[in-house]
């Protein structure tokens, strides 16, 4: 097994596990966002599950000199609760709760033969290219 | 409460955690899906194919339970494609400042008791929340 097959078969994992959870309906994530609606909690659930693996998981492996099939963790450094990270979020926020959207499920969607996917990820990529130009 | 689904929910996030425990302990990469797909647009030596068989993995994984639970697929119809772009360049240009989305900072960055990604994850929830309910209840958006 090399890094690409690893890669794969973690993105085929994850996809599988965003669809199965039914968060490439935006709908159902929407359902979550809208607390004054007829709110449905699942999101938390998903956050739940996924966590329970993280939590226990991460703190081991990164106890480890190196990964096992690289030299070393590749894990952001900074520590400091910035404005461009909170405004950021913000406008991520703003973005999610228009669409319903965040940018996991809107890669999965490509393949479900939904136009809104295909639109979504466009528009990410132009946000992150004027991001990018600007610099923030 | 009519559609909440806590069991294939918390299924589904167990399989996102798995994923993101593989990648962290073979690879030593961090399963933000923002970070992977923008580093495909400013790239260096050796960070394309792995991100690029990432990102087509999350679409055969979506196949793959479409093709077992057809049932679990619902796509949504007459969203206005407008809303849409604008909705999707702000989620591009705010996951960039903010390092992370849901994946990086509220799955992986939680996962290392960062208080960037706590505080980042605290925030997108809220402003969310905020925005569904100035959109659903304050204007009347009915999509």
């Amino acid at each position: 097994m090399n890094n690409n097959a690893i890669a794969l078969m973690c993105g085929i994992t994850f996809g599988a596990g965003l669809t199965l959870s039914q968060m490439t309906d935006p709908a159902k994530v929407l359902g979550f966002l809208d607390i004054a609606g007829n709110w449905d909690p699942s999101l938390i659930f998903v956050m739940l599950g996924a966590l329970t693996v993280t939590m226990i998981s991460f703190r081991r492996i990164l106890k480890k000199p190196s990964p096992l099939l690289a030299q070393r963790f590749v894990i952001a450094s900074r520590t400091a609760l910035d404005k461009p990270l909170i405004l950021g979020s913000a406008i991520f926020g703003i973005g999610w709760g228009i669409t319903g959207y965040c940018p996991g499920p809107s890669v999965a969607g490509l393949g479900l033969g939904n136009t809104e996917a295909l639109i979504m990820v466009c528009a990410i990529y132009a946000g992150f290219w004027a991001h990018g130009k600007m610099k923030v | 409460m009519d559609n909440f689904t806590p069991l294939s929910s918390f299924s589904g996030g167990l399989l996102i955690g798995l994923a993101a425990t593989l990648l962290l302990l073979f690879n030593g990469r961090i399963a933000g899906i923002s970070g992977i797909m923008s580093g495909l647009i400013s790239p260096s030596k050796g960070e394309i194919l792995w991100r690029l068989v990432f990102l087509l993995g999350l679409v055969l994984g979506a196949l793959l339970v479409k093709a077992l639970i057809p049932e679990s697929i619902k796509i949504r119809e007459g969203f206005p494609y407008g809303l849409l772009t604008i909705g999707g360049f702000l989620v591009g240009f705010g996951t960039r400042m903010a390092n992370g989305c849901t994946s990086g900072h509220a799955v992986c960055g939680i996962a290392r008791r960062s208080k960037r990604s706590i505080a980042a994850t605290l925030t997108f929830i809220v402003s969310g929340m905020l925005t569904v309910y100035l959109l659903r209840h304050i204007i009347g958006l009915s999509v």
